[in-house]
C-alpha cells in the first residue's frame, strides 16, 4: 500500500519532497542524474545493448560450428568473436546488469533509503562502465579486437605472438572497467552498512541485500588481482618488461595465478546477485518466509569468501605439484556446501509453501534446475583426473554456460518480470510471460546440454572448425538450432515487456503481495522513494501490516519525513539505530565529465601519447574539484 | 591413405569414453560413477519440485508440516550432511585412487622416453638417443609404458589424446610429463586443448601404437638420413627445396636443410597426414598444400611461395619419395 496523503499538511509535505527531489528535465536530467533508479535504468538499457551484441557474437559462433568446415567467419575473425563474446557477457553484461541495474535500482528501496550512499560516485560508475565498454569495442570496430580468449593467456597475449593492438584494447579497457565495478562495490557496502531504515538490524536485512553485500566484498578484493595482472601485461607489451617472459626470468604462470585469483571469485560475483533475486522471488510467490534464513545468509557470505580459495582448479592441467592441486580440489568441494544449503533452502521453501507458479517463479525453478546441472558438473571438475581429461573441452563450456547463463541469467530474467510492475507501473501478460520462459528454457537446454557429450567425445573449445567424421556434426547442429530457439525466447521476453510497457494494465503498488519495502511505495516509485522513512521490525517488512500503517500515520504527524533538504537518514551498522540525517549530493555534470576525462587518459595511453594522457588526468582532477563544490539545497 | 582418412577423423576416434589404456579407463569409470550419482541428485531435486507443484495448494510437507525445526532439519540434512558424504567420496576416489594412475609416471617406471614439443601449429616428436625426429604422428610400441616429456617452442599448448590419457599443458619453462600407453595396436587421435592462436583448430596429432617388431623397424628406418633422390624429377625437387625458402624453415637430414621453424621432413613421405592432420598425405594434396598453404590452413607459418607448376610437381615427387 503506497503512502497516500490524507490531510492538507501531509499533502504539503509530499509536495515539498517532490520539489526537493525533482530531476532536471529532459536529456540533461539523465546526463546529470544521481538518482539511483535512473542510474539503474541506464545500466539496464546499456548492459542490454551489450547483451544483444554478445548474443549476436554467440549466434555467429554457433552458425560457424553448425556443420564441419564452414566458413561464416575467417579463423581470425572467429577468434575475435569468441573472445569478445566472453568479455562482453562477463564484464559488460552480467555484472553491470546484476549489480548496476538490479542492485542500484532495488537495494536502496529494499533498505528504505532515498539513494545510494555516494550518489555522484554511483553516476561515475555508470559513465565509466559505458566508456570502458565502448573503448573495448573500438578495438573490434577498427579490426583490432582482442583475440586471445577472455582469459588471455601469456605468452600468446605477449607482444611477440600478438603484435597488434587488440590485447592493449583488452588490457587498458578492463583496467578502465574495474574502476567502475570497484566504485560501485564500495558504494554498495557503505549503503548496506549505513543507510538501512531504522530498525533494520543486520538480522532483519533482506537476503537480497546479503547477496549484494557478499558480491561487493568479493569485488573489492578480487578485482585488484586482475588490475595488477593487466598492468604487468601492459608493462611487458609496451615498455619491454619481462614479468611473464620465461626467457628473461619471468613466469607465464604468474599471469594464470593472478588472473584466476580474480577469475574464480568472479564466478561467484556473477552468480550471487542471482541468488539474491531468487531469495526475493521465492518468499513472495510461496507466501512463506525463507526456510533457514540465518543459514542462507551465512551461506551467501561463505560462498563469496571460500570463492577466493579455489582459483588453481582452473589450472589442474598445468602440472602444479600434487599437494597444491589436492588442496585446491578440497576447497572446491567445500564450496559445494554453502551452495547446497541455499539450493535446499529454496526448494524446501517452495515445497512447504503454497507456491503460485507465475512467470517470475518459473524462471527461478528453471534457475534451480540449471544450477543443479551446472553445479553437479562443477563437482566433477574437482575430481582432478576428470578435470584434466575434460577441461578446455566442450564439457567445460557446457558447465559454465549452465552456471553463467542458466543459473545467473535466468533469475535476472525472472527479476525483470518480478519488478517490471514496480518500475513501470504496468503489468505484463502472464500467458506471454510463461511462454517466453518455456521457449527460453527449451532453447537453453538444447544449446548447452549437448556440449557435455561433445566434450566427452573429445571436442576442444575455441576451435573455429572441426573435421567431419569425428562424430561431432549432429550435436553441433542441434546446439546451433537450440541457440536460435534460445534467441527466439529472449525476443519473446523483450516483446512481452515492450507490449506491456505500452498497453499493460496498471499494476498498483504491490501486485504480488511482496515481502520487502519496495512494494510499499507507488509504481513507478517517486523520486524521493519514501515519503516517510519506514521503521522496520522484521526481515519481511511488507508483511508487517501494522508497521506500514504506522508509517502512513507518521506522514500526517510529520515524523521521519525529512523534507528540509535532499536528505536520507543514516543508521548504525549492526542494529540500524537512527543515527543522523545525511544531506545527499544532487545532480551534477561532474561524474560524466570525469568519466570522459578518464576515457581520454586510457585512449591516449593506448595511442602512446603519455603527455596528453597526463593532461587528461589533470583535467579529471579539475572535474573532481568541481564535484566537491557544495550546491545550494532546495528547501 | 586409408590410415590417413581414419587419422583425420574416424568416428569416435577422439573420444574420452573409447578408452585404450588404464588411465583413460579409470577416468571414464570415474565419469560413469559420478554421472550415476549426479542423475540421482538431479532426479531427486526434480521430484521434490514436482511435489511442490502437486502440493501447491497445501502448506507444509506431507507428514511433516511446516515446523521450522523440521524444514531447517531438511536443509541441514540435504544441504550439509549428504553433500559432505558425497563430496568426500568423490575426493578420496578421484584424487587419490584414480590420480595415482593418471599422474605423471614415477621415475624409472617407464621403459622409453619421447619428447613432444608443441609449435604453432604442429607437434615436433623426438626419440632421444635414437636420432629420430618426426612430426604429428607419434609411433609407440603397444603395451609399453612410455614417458612423454611435453614442452613448447612458443605459446602454451596442451597435449591431449583422450583415448589414452588425460591432457597436460605445454608451458614455457615448465616441462610436463605424462604416461603414454596403449593396450592394443591402433591409431588414437588427439588435439591441442589450450587455445594457441589462429590455427588452434588444426593442431591435431595421432598416436600410432604398433607391435614391438613393427615399431622397432619404424624406428630403425626413421633413424636413417633422407633417401637420395633417384629420378630426374626427384632431383629437380631437391634443387627446388634448396633454392627456394623451404630449407630455411625445414630440416631434411642428409641435406644442407636445417631450418627449425616447420616440421622435420626427413621422412615426410612416410607420414599419413600433412599440416598436423589438416589433410591426408597424397601427392595431389601435398601439391595443393605447397602451392596454397594459406588457403588450406589460413594464418599458419608457411608462406605462399609462388612456385611454378613444374617446380611444385618436382617438389612433390621428391618429398613423397622421402619414405
Amino acid at each position: 500500500m503506497a503512502t497516500v496523503a490524507t490531510t492538507p499538511e501531509a499533502r504539503a509535505r509530499i509536495d515539498r519532497l517532490e520539489r526537493i527531489w525533482t530531476q532536471r528535465p529532459g536529456l540533461i536530467g539523465w546526463l546529470t542524474t544521481t538518482d539511483h533508479k535512473r542510474i539503474g535504468l541506464m545500466y539496464l538499457f546499456t548492459a542490454s545493448a551489450f547483451f544483444l551484441v554478445g548474443g549476436i557474437e554467440a549466434l555467429l559462433i554457433r552458425t560457424q560450428l553448425a556443420a564441419p568446415e564452414r566458413h561464416v567467419l575467417s579463423p581470425g575473425a572467429y577468434d575475435q568473436v569468441f573472445t569478445m563474446h566472453g568479455i562482453t557477457m562477463i564484464f559488460l553484461f552480467v555484472i553491470p546488469v546484476s549489480t548496476g541495474a538490479f542492485g542500484n535500482y532495488l537495494l536502496p528501496l529494499m533498505i528504505g533509503s532515498r539513494d545510494m550512499a555516494f550518489p555522484r560516485m554511483n553516476a561515475l560508475s555508470f559513465w565509466v562502465f559505458v566508456a570502458s565498454g565502448l573503448f573495448i569495442y573500438t578495438g573490434m570496430a577498427v579490426g583490432q579486437g582482442p583475440d586471445a580468449g577472455w582469459f588471455d593467456y601469456v605468452p600468446l597475449a605477449s607482444k611477440q605472438f600478438s603484435p597488434g593492438e587488440g590485447i592493449d584494447f583488452y588490457a587498458l579497457g578492463l583496467i578502465f572497467a574495474t574502476i567502475s565495478t570497484t566504485a560501485a562495490a564500495v558504494n554498495f557496502i557503505v549503503t548496506i552498512f549505513k543507510l538501512r531504515a531504522p530498525g533494520m538490524s543486520l538480522n532483519r536485512m533482506p537476503l537480497f541485500c546479503y547477496a549484494f553485500l557478499a558480491v561487493s566484498g568479493a569485488i573489492v578484493f578480487a578485482l585488484p588481482a586482475l588490475t595488477v595482472a593487466l598492468v604487468l601485461l601492459e608493462l611487458d607489451r609496451r615498455l619491454g618488461f619481462h614479468f611473464y617472459d620465461v626467457a628473461q626470468g619471468g613466469d607465464p604462470l604468474l599471469w594464470q595465478h593472478l588472473f584466476w585469483i580474480f577469475g574464480h571469485p568472479e564466478v561467484y560475483i556473477i552468480i550471487l546477485p542471482a541468488f539474491g533475486i531468487a531469495t526475493s522471488i521465492i518468499p513472495t510467490f510461496t507466501r512463506r518466509k525463507m526456510v533457514a534464513f540465518p543459514l542462507v545468509a551465512l551461506a551467501e557470505i561463505l560462498v563469496a569468501f571460500i570463492g577466493f580459495g579455489v582459483w588453481a582448479h582452473h589450472m589442474f592441467a598445468v602440472g602444479l605439484p600434487t599437494i597444491i592441486t589436492i588442496s585446491f580440489a578440497a576447497a572446491s568441494l567445500v564450496i559445494v556446501i554453502p551452495s547446497a544449503i541455499q539450493l535446499f533452502a529454496w526448494m524446501t521453501t517452495i515445497v512447504t509453501g503454497t507456491p503460485r507458479f507465475k512467470t517470475p517463479l518459473l524462471w527461478i525453478v528453471g534457475f534451480i534446475v540449471f544450477f543443479i546441472i551446472g553445479g553437479l558438473s562443477g563437482i566433477m571438475f574437482a575430481a582432478i583426473p576428470f578435470d584434466q581429461q575434460l577441461t578446455d573441452s566442450y564439457f567445460v563450456v557446457a558447465h559454465f554456460h549452465f552456471v553463467i547463463f542458466g543459473a545467473a541469467v535466468f533469475p535476472l530474467l525472472g527479476g525483470l518480470y518480478y519488478w517490471f510492475p514496480k518500475v513501470t507501473g504496468r503489468m505484463y501478460d502472464e500467458r506471454w510471460g510463461q511462454a517466453s520462459f518455456w521457449v527460453t528454457f527449451a532453447g537453453t537446454f538444447a544449446t548447452f546440454f549437448p556440449m557435455h557429450i561433445l566434450g566427452l567425445l573429445g571436442m576442444p573449445r575455441r576451435d573455429y572448425t572441426y573435421h567431419p567424421g569425428l562424430g561431432w556434426a549432429a550435436l553441433n547442429l542441434l546446439e546451433t538450432l537450440g541457440s536460435y530457439l534460445l534467441s527466439g525466447g529472449l525476443l519473446l521476453v523483450l516483446a512481452t515487456l515492450v507490449i506491456a510497457l505500452r498497453r499493460g494494465p496498471p499494476a498498483g503498488s504491490d501486485p504480488w503481495g511482496g515481502d520487502t519495502l519496495e512494494w510499499s511505495i507507488s509504481s513507478p516509485p517517486p523520486a524521493y522513494n519514501f515519503a516517510v522513512i519506514p521503521k522496520v521490525t522484521s526481515a519481511y517488512a511488507m508483511w508487517d501490516a501494522a508497521d506500514r500503517e504506522e508509517d502512513a500515520r507518521k506522514l500526517d504527524r510529520g515524523e521521519l519525513v525529512l523534507d528540509h533538504g535532499h536528505e536520507t537518514p543514516a543508521s548504525t551498522v549492526l542494529d540500524a539505530d537512527y543515527d543522523e540525517v545525511l544531506t545527499m549530493a544532487s545532480g551534477s555534470w561532474a561524474p560524466l565529465l570525469l568519466a570522459l576525462a578518464l576515457a581520454g587518459v586510457f585512449a591516449m595511453l593506448l595511442l602512446g601519447h603519455v603527455i596528453t594522457a597526463v593532461s587528461f588526468l589533470v583535467l579529471g582532477a579539475l572535474v573532481l574539484f568541481s564535484w566537491h563544490v557544495h550546491e545550494p539545497q532546495a528547501s | 591413405m586409408l590410415l590417413g582418412a581414419v587419422a583425420i577423423g574416424g568416428c569416435g576416434a577422439q573420444s574420452t569414453l573409447d578408452t585404450h589404456s588404464r588411465p583413460a579407463r579409470e577416468i571414464a569409470d570415474l565419469w560413469w560413477w559420478m554421472l550415476a550419482a549426479a542423475v540421482v541428485v538431479l532426479l531427486g531435486a526434480i521430484a521434490l519440485l514436482a511435489v511442490g507443484w502437486r502440493q501447491r495448494h497445501h502448506a507444509g510437507l506431507i507428514g511433516l508440516g511446516r515446523l521450522e525445526r523440521h524444514t531447517t532439519g531438511l536443509v541441514v540434512t540435504f544441504g550439509i550432511l549428504v553433500p559432505l558424504i558425497v563430496v568426500t567420496a568423490v575426493f578420496a576416489i578421484a584424487n587419490f585412487s584414480v590420480a595415482s594412475v593418471t599422474n605423471a609416471p614415477a621415475v624409472g617406471s617407464t621403459s622409453m622416453t619421447i619428447d613432444v614439443t608443441g609449435h604453432q601449429w604442429f607437434w615436433e616428436v623426438r626419440y632421444p638417443g635414437r636420432g629420430v625426429v618426426t612430426a604429428n604422428e607419434i609411433h609407440i610400441p603397444v603395451g609399453t609404458r612410455i614417458n612423454a616429456v611435453l614442452r613448447t617452442a612458443d605459446v602454451i599448448h596442451s597435449f591431449w589424446v583422450p583415448s589414452l590419457n588425460r591432457k597436460a599443458d605445454m608451458i614455457p619453462g615448465y616441462p610436463n610429463r605424462i604416461l603414454l600407453y596403449a593396450d592394443k595396436p591402433g591409431v588414437y587421435r588427439g588435439q591441442c586443448a589450450e587455445f594457441c592462436g589462429i590455427e588452434h583448430a588444426n593442431m591435431a596429432t595421432t598416436v600410432i601404437a604398433e607391435s614391438a617388431a613393427r615399431f622397432k623397424a619404424w624406428l630403425a628406418h626413421n633413424a636413417q638420413p633422407a633417401a637420395s633422390p633417384v629420378t630426374p624429377q626427384q632431383r629437380a625437387g631437391l634443387r627446388v627445396f634448396e633454392a627456394s625458402s623451404c630449407a630455411s624453415c625445414h630440416t631434411i637430414a642428409g641435406t644442407p636443410a636445417h631450418g627449425e621453424i616447420g616440421p622435420d621432413l626427413t621422412h615426410v613421405g612416410g607420414r599419413t597426414t600433412l599440416a598436423a592432420l589438416t589433410i591426408p598425405n597424397t601427392p595431389a594434396q601435398m601439391r595443393d598444400w605447397i602451392l596454397h598453404p594459406q588457403r588450406i590452413k589460413p594464418g599458419n607459418r608457411m608462406p605462399d611461395l609462388a612456385l611454378t607448376a613444374p617446380d611444385a610437381d618436382a617438389l612433390v615427387a621428391y618429398l613423397e619419395s622421402l619414405r
